[in-house]
Formats: C-alpha cells, structure tokens, sequence
C-alpha cells in the first residue's frame, strides 16, 4: 500500500508539475491518462458521493487540492487500472518465507504463479514417467466438476462411493480374482501404488503376526523378499512399518528378482515375496508363475504358507489386454493381492492407485476402519483420508468409456511405438537395447561406447529440444550399466516418436563432434592415480579396431571397463540419482 | 438400403445422446465392458449419475474447501497432469511447495531465521500428515529408549477421546496404543490436566487439537504445556507435545494473534494443518511443520536428488497431482496475511448470525463455543417429540446437508447437529438455513412424535401393561439408543471432518 501512494504521489506531482508549466487542457490530458478511467471504474463501487468529486475533478481543475484528495484515495485502491505486468505485483519480487501482508488482485497472482510455472518441464514431453499427462476434454469436464467433491464424505456422496466399489470389481475381474459374477472384491482406491503397497504389506504383517502369535512365536523380526530392482516405496514400506527388507541382488544382463534366488531367501519370518509385473528399470515382467510353483514346494516342505504380493504397478493394465494368456495374478494361488496404479497405463492423471486382496481372509479385520454408508456398512482402509474423489470418477470414465476393446488398442498402439523405437535406435548401431520385447512398452538403451560421451550427456542434449528422457545407473552389482529410459504412454503418438527419433540422431551427430569432454577429465582424474590407465584407454580402440590377440589384450580391455566405471562415477557425482527413484 | 443400414449401424454420432443404445443399456457394475462407447455418451452417462450425489457448497457437514476462485481452478487444470515426485522435471512446483512449508511454519510462530529453511512437507491430508508426525515421535523415542537401555516395544500416545478418527489409525497401523482422556457432560474436549496424569515414560507424545471436530473449540495448548514442562521436570522425561491444528491451524493465527497454542510453547515440536480446509484449497492438501530439524529423525527421511540440490523427502505417498499445492501458494499469495483474516472474520461472523438465529427460535442448545473454529454446534431443548436425526433428514429435503451425530463414549447421550461455516457460505446462505430450520421445527411440530409413541409402545408391551412413567433422561436415552440403532449402527461419531 505505502508503495502504491508513493508511486501515485510521482503521477500526481507529474501532474502539478504540468499545471505550473501549462495550460488546463494539458493537465487534464495527464490526470484522464492516468486516472479518469479509475475515477469512473471506482465511482460504481463507491457510489454517488465520489460521483459527485469526479464531476468536481472534471469541472473546477484549477483546485489542485480536490485533485489531491480525490486522486489518491482513488488510485491507491484501484489497481485493476494497470496493465498486469505494469501492476507493482508483477515489479517487486515476492515473499518467499512469510504471507505477504496485503491480498492481491486474482488476476495478478493468476499471471505471477502461471509464469513461474512456465519453467517446469512440459508434462506431455516428459518420457521418464509412466503417469498419464493427457484425457479426454470430456473427462477434464468430469474432473473439474467434481473436484470439490471430498471423497471420504460416502454419506454426502453416495454415487461416487459406488462408482469407486465397481471400479474395485472390475479391476478385480480383470485379475481373475476368484469372485462371483455379482460378488463384491475386497480391494480399494488409493493416491498411487505407495499407499497401495503399504497397505498391502500392513495386511501381510498383520497376518504373520497373529499367525506367529498363535503359534506362540516371536513375531518382532518379520522381513519381506524382493528384487533390488523394486520401487523406493517397499524401502519406504520397510524402514516406517519396521519389516526388514531382503533384496535379491541384480547381475548384468538380468535386470529382474530371480525367483530360485528369491525362494532360497524366504524364511519363516518372511511376511511375502514381493514379485513386479513390469519392473521400473526394464518394463520387464517377473516370472510370477515360476515363483509360484517354488514357492509352493517351499510351502509344502516347511508347512509355513508364505504369500505372494504382485507389484502391477506398470504392468498391471498392460498384461491383461497384451499377453491375456500370461499367468501372473490371482489365477495363481499363492498370489494374495495385487496393487496397480490407475495412474500409469490406467490412464487416469496422478493420484489414483488400486490395490486388490484375492478374499477376505486375506484382509485382517482389525485393520478395517467401518463407517456407515447410507444406512449400510462401508468398510475402509486407507491411509488417507480427505481427498479429492475425482481421480475416482476419471478411473470409472475410462472404464466405460475404453472398455476392453479400448485399452486392448491403445495398448497395442503403445508397444508398436516402442517396437518403432526400438529398432530406430538399434539401427543408429550406437546403443544396446536393454529392454525386453515383452512387458511393459518402454525402451530401455546403454550406449554401446561410452568412451567418448555418456548417457547423460545424451539426456542433457536432448533437454534442449524439449524432450525430458532420464539416464540413470542401474542398482548395485549392475551399477556401472547406465541406461536411458524412454516410456511410451498413450500420448506419445507415432509421428511423435518419429520426431525423438531424429533429434537423437541429431543429438550423437552433435556430441561426436564435441570433444569427449568427460572422458578426457576423467582420464586426467586416472592419470593422477595411475599412469598407465590414460594410456591404455587410447591404445584399446587401436586395438579394438586391429582385431589383434595379443598379451597385453586382456589387461586393456579390462581398463576400458575400468575407465568406463570411472567415468560413472565421475557422472555419479555430478548427478548423484536414486536409481530406483523413477515413476 | 445398404448403404443407409451401413452408416447408421457404425455412426453412433447421429444418435442424439439419450436415444443411443449407450444409455438404454445398463451398464456393467462388476465387468470391464467389452467394448468402447463414444466419449460423449460416457460424458453424459456419469455425470448425470453424479447429479444423485448432494451438492458439495450445500454439505454444511465438512470443513473441506468447495469453492475456489475461477483464476484459481484454471491453474489447477493446467497442472492436472503434473506429477508432484518429479522433482527433477517440474522444479517450480518443488520450489512453490517449498515457499509453502516457509510462509506456514512463520505462520505457527517456528524459531527460524529470516533466510531459514523451515522443515515440513505437503501430504495429501492432515491424515497422512499425522502419521507422518507420529512416525517421527515413535522413532525418536524408540532411538531415546534403545540408547537408554530399555524396553521400547510399548509406546502410547496421549489424547483427548474428541479426536478425528485417524489417531485411532494411526494409533493401530503403527502399533502405538492409544490412551484417551475421556470426556465429559459439557466439557467436550481433552482436559490438560487428565492427560498430563496419563503421560508415562512410554508416552511418545501427547496430541492436542486446535479446533475440536465436534465443536470447533481449542484445547488449552498453553495449559498442557506448563502442565508437562513441570512432569518432564520431576520424571526427566522429555514428552513432547504435537498439535492436530487441522481445521483451527489458519483460524488461530488471524482470529487469536494472541492465542499462544503453536512454536512459541517450547513442547509443541510439530504440528499438521489441513490446507484443504481453512486453508482454502479444494480436497487433497494438508501439511506438516517440525520445530526443527533434530525433530525429525534422519532415518526417515528419503533423499532425492533436485535439479543437482539434495531434496530430502518423507511421505507415505509417491505419485500425486501438484495441483493442490500450486493452488496452496496461489491462495497465500493472492490472499496474504489480510486477505485470509478478512475472510476468517466473515466466517466467524456469519456462525454469530447463524448462531443468533437459532438462540432466537428457542429451541436449541448451542454447544459450540463463540472462540474457536467458525462453526455452530447445537442440540434440541427437548428431543423427546422429535431428535436431531429427524431435523436432519429434514433439512436434507431442502438441500442442505447438515450431519447429526452423537458425542463420544462418556457423553454419548447427547447428540449434535453441527453446520461448519466456509469461506463460501454467506450471509444470505445463512440466513436462508435459519428459515429453512424454522421451516422444519413448525412440520415437525404438526407431526406425531413416531418414535416416542413406537418406543413407548415397545416399552408398554415388554413390561406387560406395567406403564411406569419414566424419567425425563430416561426417555431421551431410549430415543438416542433407538435412532443409533437406525441411523449409524455402526457410525463412527468421529468419522467426521
């Protein structure tokens, strides 16, 4: 406010200044300029008695003092007379630590906050996330009309409460889950896979433990199996609800939980195997099925009975449109709940995950919350509560909208991307396609040599042209593999795949023209520690290209591998990345 | 003829909506259908299903925001699709949610310098905000009692039993045990002294609630605090205190500058506030403020890496929409510190006109109290003709929804119907709510009294013609027991927000 008067006392002095200098027609140039319009804008707000000093104003100029008064009480409040770049607003920066003191005009705080966004990254062209950035407009409308809807008032709204039970049945039909034709599942909607996972491994803790408890066991050390390729939530799941995790490690060139491996690690304080359709680093799916058929034999040999939790967070819409003869969910018996997320190949925005229990049984009472329903019971269990509803309602749209035609197509549309993808970047000869053909469709490629530039630098380039593709390491004992991960969402149409295809040829055209400026400062970084490595590294690609078998083979090779994790770690540093952070 | 069978057969778009097969069908409930139908058809067939639910600006029943500002909701469309764990892709969003935590934790007063990065993060409501506190409590007394030598696989927590439902989960899910303070007649939130009696060294925190959910009263924070400062003093204990400023978190600190219930009592190491309530952003929004760091047990806290910056993290969700957050800071800026109280005063008030109109029809009790969160909570003088439950069911035929429901064990017997007052309910609205009650007390007057006369019928025939006259009490506690038995079997008298 201070601020604004004294800028209006500027104008006004501007004004008088004019007076002093010139004729009356010149002041009232400058005075209707700069105010008149907020003279007549304020007068309908305020009423007739400021009507009456705007006349004043027009008629008798010469009085400057009227001016005075009624200018600045004027002006001081009017702030819609500015253009909003002009506003003081838009001219001082904003308080980053404390609510400012006064309010602002909505259109202001409109621009400001959508400016500053501008410099986020373009969702749609965001290709390192599975979660959808593109609906329907009809399902915009959807969203936006519910989006006051508060989604734990079942009472108060009734019909959305039963749109999100039906989603949970169709979910749980398309999982096979043993249910009658008009039986209702066990499941729920959840903000994403994190809460769903958590969930399901609160349920599997809690039924170890009264089974433990039963027995007259200690039930204070369960642990629960995975592969280390698993999402940073099972970490999350296991360090807050106190339940070691065991992972199975990774070796190169097989990027998913061993199930043999995974079998040996169980014990008889394992609370589940968890086993990923679709893992985050490779789309690939687990053999859910081999898991099963060991887990079995285990079972039957130790008399403990073990279960399987399937993480179909990315895969869980995909196999059963792509391969429907694939065995991975509850037509296996060991599989006692599955979660997915509605927001990946759901193709529902972030916030909406689902996480299904094979019967009853496999969901302790003790854990459900029960609050009434329009006179009948509404059992829940979250660990949210006030939220939005309308994820819930976009999920039902697809459904009906899509049906099993639909997501059959689209999802058919997504892998022929990929497959168009892939080959592109094979044919380049530069790459090593990681990926498998089978899964969930994304394009998974480690450079061929990395000598000269990394994956990363690929990634930095190809900001420059919009395109947001993560590089990142993959988890220990398969570290020094890097690889850049592109996924194919629904909206990532042909002609737009073709589009990334050329700007990353442009892109290694570009960085094979650049010195290799990495490698050269991490040979410097090798020379200090060992002389020989600098070397070495510039000897190997004469011989590589010689074909020659010579002693001295074996010890080079070695060191290109050597200079090679040494340039990973340099990048490392620089970008020290959760591997398993990605979504 | 062929060619007309053929076209009208596979173009479903020369159908007007409500003559194709799409809405003569009914659709499957259990079944993802086989095939697709147009997008205007699945327009329409849901959002005419929706027109069934209440009306969000008339549920008089929740504190969640209904109504933003059109400039506001644009925003939040154009962000629908941003995922708010993509630190790396969407840095802006990090940076407004962070500015978030800073203007809030300065709001509750936390000993931080000008520069200072307050530590707090953005969950998707007070629940996931709570458990997140709690988390942190039970960790840091776990790590105090392993260090100490002793057993740490017994902890509780402290509350009044007026507490929202999710203590109670968090209180199971996490195995913490729950110790109420009980309540009583007329005294309908936790007493400070009681609860301080209940703190032993297992105790991981005690929680008090700014703004109680069934009569939007403040705890006496202050009171609690010196109450516990001289236990910790006596025992060399150290029990924090954590406040569930939920709905009372953006009353307090523009209504009652004065108040002194957050940062600046010593005890109070965290405290969570619903951002989708007086917070005045729609459903999905709430947050969490630690006193400092050392309140916050690095353990649980999850490193990611922003934009070369480390960006710590600690939620129990991954993947959501940043909307909320972007229309968080959007509120703060455009609002600022005049903008929320100017509206804070409107609510409160808009409760004193409601509150005047209905002390004005004679019929009501109100038990809300003129301090606290803008709401009116009031039960009949004389339920034994009819209850809360009937005024209602009532209200619900003009469009209103207004909860009723019955106070927790202990005080269970009287039952409340509670209008919560938001930003968007104005004085008209208000006015026009009081005319509709007065509406409904008159045909509620011209009809029998059902369930007397159905009670008093049971009685007559269990007791076999002995018609003993009972007690004022008495009749109201029977009526109580048998509209419970009606209406919320199994009702959780919390499960209110």
């Amino acid at each position: 406010m201070a601020k604004s008067s004294a800028d209006d006392d500027d104008e006004l002095r501007r004004a008088c200044e004019a007076k002093i200098e010139g004729t009356k027609d010149k002041i009232l140039m400058s005075i209707r300029v700069a105010k008149s319009y907020g003279i007549y804008r304020k007068n309908w707000q305020i009423g007739s008695q400021l009507y009456g000093q705007a006349r004043v104003l027009h008629s008798s100029i010469q009085e400057i003092v009227t001016i005075m008064v009624v200018t600045t009480t004027i002006s001081d409040s009017d702030e819609r007379l500015h253009c909003t770049f002009a506003s003081r607003y838009a001219r001082t920066s904003l308080p980053r630590f404390k609510i400012p003191e006064g309010s602002m005009p909505k259109e202001a705080a409109y621009q400001i906050v959508n400016d500053e966004l501008m410099l986020d990254g373009n969702p749609r062209l965001n290709l390192a996330s599975f979660v959808t950035t593109w609906m329907e407009p009809e399902c915009d409308k959807l969203i936006m009309d519910s989006i006051n809807k508060n989604y734990v008032d079942m009472d108060e709204y009734p019909v959305t409460t039963e749109l999100q039970n039906r989603c949970v049945n169709m979910i749980a039909h398309l999982f096979h889950a043993p249910v009658g034709d008009d039986e209702t599942a066990i499941g729920v909607g959840t903000v994403g896979s994190s809460e769903a996972i958590m969930l399901a491994g609160l349920a599997f803790k809690r039924k170890w433990q009264a089974k433990r408890k039963a027995q007259g066991k200690p039930y204070d050390k369960p642990n629960i199996v995975t592969g280390a390729n698993v999402q940073v939530c099972w970490e999350k799941f296991a360090r807050y609800f106190e339940v070691e995790l065991k992972e199975v490690k990774l070796k190169e060139g097989y990027y998913i939980m061993d199930p043999a491996e995974a079998v040996d690690m169980v014990d008889e304080n394992t609370i589940c195997v968890a086993a990923i359709l679709g893992s985050t680093l490779t789309g690939e799916f687990e053999d859910v099925k081999l898991l099963n058929e060991l887990l079995t034999e285990k079972n039957n040999k130790t008399g403990w009975d073990t279960p399987i939790h399937v993480d179909a967070a990315s895969g869980g819409f995909i196999a059963p449109f792509l391969f429907p003869e694939l065995e991975w969910d509850f037509r296996l018996p060991l599989v006692k709940s599955i979660n997915v997320s509605g927001h990946k190949y759901g193709l529902v925005y972030a916030g909406v995950g689902w996480v299904i229990w094979r019967n009853k049984d496999d969901l302790p009472e003790e854990l459900v919350f029960h609050i009434n329903y329009l006179g009948s019971d509404q059992p829940t269990f979250t660990l949210n509560f006030s939220k939005g509803s309308c994820q819930i309602i976009a999920q039902y749209y697809q459904f009906i909208r899509l049906g099993l035609e639909g997501y059959k197509s689209i999802m058919e549309n997504c892998m022929e991307n990929a497959r168009l993808l892939r080959e592109e970047m094979a044919k380049t000869g530069r790459f090593v396609i990681v990926s498998k053909d089978i899964g969930v469709p994304l394009v998974a490629f480690a450079l061929k040599d990395s000598s000269r530039f990394t994956v990363f630098q690929i990634s930095e380039s190809l900001r420059r042209f919009g395109w947001i593709v993560p590089a990142y390491t993959m988890p220990p004992d398969a570290e020094h593999i890097a690889v850049l991960r592109v996924v194919i969402r629904e909206d990532l149409s042909h002609s737009l795949a073709e589009r990334l295809v050329s700007d990353i040829q442009k892109v290694l055209k570009e960085l094979d023209e650049l010195p290799p400026r990495v490698s050269t400062k991490a040979a410097h970084v090798t020379a200090v520690n060992d002389e020989e490595s600098n070397k070495d590294a510039h000897v190997t690609a004469v011989t590589d290209e010689t074909h020659k078998v010579n002693a001295d083979r074996h010890h080079l090779k070695k060191s290109t591998v050597e200079t090679q994790k040494e340039i990973f770690n340099y990048w490392r540093r620089i970008s020290d990345k959760k591997t398993s952070g990605v979504c | 003829m062929v060619l007309s069978k053929a076209s009208s057969q596979s173009d479903d778009s020369i159908h007007s909506t409500f003559a194709s097969r799409y809405v003569r069908d009914s659709l499957p409930r259990f079944k993802v259908p086989e095939n697709s139908i147009p997008k205007e058809a699945a327009y329409q067939i849901i959002n005419d299903e929706l027109m069934l639910d209440g009306n969000p600006r008339l549920n008089l029943a929740s504190f969640v925001t209904t109504w933003m500002e059109p400039e506001c909701d644009k925003l939040i469309m154009a962000s629908i699709n941003k995922n708010y764990v993509d630190m790396d892709e969407y840095p802006v969003t990090t940076e407004l949610q962070n500015r978030c935590v800073n203007m809030i934790a300065h709001l509750f007063n936390a000993p931080l310098g000008d520069g200072e990065a307050a530590v707090g993060v953005g969950t998707v409501g007070s629940s996931e905000a709570i458990m997140l506190a709690g988390l942190a409590f039970k960790r840091k007394w776990q790590n105090k009692m392993k260090a100490l030598g002793k057993p740490c696989d017994k902890p509780n927590i402290v509350t009044g039993a007026n507490v929202q439902v999710c203590w109670e989960k968090f209180a199971r899910y996490f195995e913490v045990e729950l110790k109420e303070v009980k309540l009583r007649d007329g005294y309908y939130v936790m007493d400070p002294e009681k609860a301080v009696e209940m703190v032993d060294e297992n105790t991981i925190c005690v929680a008090a609630i700014l703004g109680s959910t069934l009569n939007g009263e403040f705890e006496d924070v202050k009171t609690l605090n010196d109450l516990l400062v001289k236990k910790n003093q006596e025992t060399g204990w150290d029990t924090p205190i954590h406040v569930d400023a939920a709905s009372g978190g953006f009353i307090a600190p523009f209504l009652y500058p004065e108040l002194e219930w957050d940062f600046r009592l010593p005890l109070v190491k965290s405290i969570n506030v619903s951002g989708h309530k007086y917070g005045l952003v729609y459903a999905g929004i709430g947050w969490v403020i630690w006193r400092n760091k050392e309140d916050l047990p690095e353990e649980l806290i999850f490193h990611i890496n922003y934009l070369g910056a480390d960006q710590p993290t600690f939620t129990l969700n991954f993947s959501k929409g940043s909307s909320q957050v972007i229309a968080q800071y959007y509120q703060l800026i455009r609002l600022g510190y005049e903008g929320y109280k100017n509206i804070m005063e409107n609510c409160q008030g808009n409760a004193m006109v409601l509150k005047a109109g209905l002390e004005k029809t004679g019929r009501f009790n109100i038990v809300s109290k003129d301090n606290g969160v803008p709401l009116v909570a009031f039960s009949l003088k004389d339920n034994s003709h009819h209850t809360e439950f009937e005024v209602s069911d009532m209200l619900r035929r003009f469009g209103w929804i207004v909860p009723a429901y019955t106070m927790p064990p202990d005080a269970q017997h009287v039952t409340v119907l509670r209008v919560v007052i938001r930003e968007d309910f104005s004085r008209t609205l208000a006015e026009r709510l009081v005319m509709d009650i007065q509406k409904v007390l008159h045909d509620l007057d011209t009809l029998p009294a059902r369930v007397t006369e159905k009670m008093a019928k049971l009685e007559e025939h269990a007791r076999n013609g002995v018609v003993v006259k009972k007690s004022a009490i008495e009749v109201q506690r029977e009526i109580t027991t048998a509209w419970m038995k009606f209406v919320a079997d199994k009702k959780k008298t919390n499960g209110v927000c």
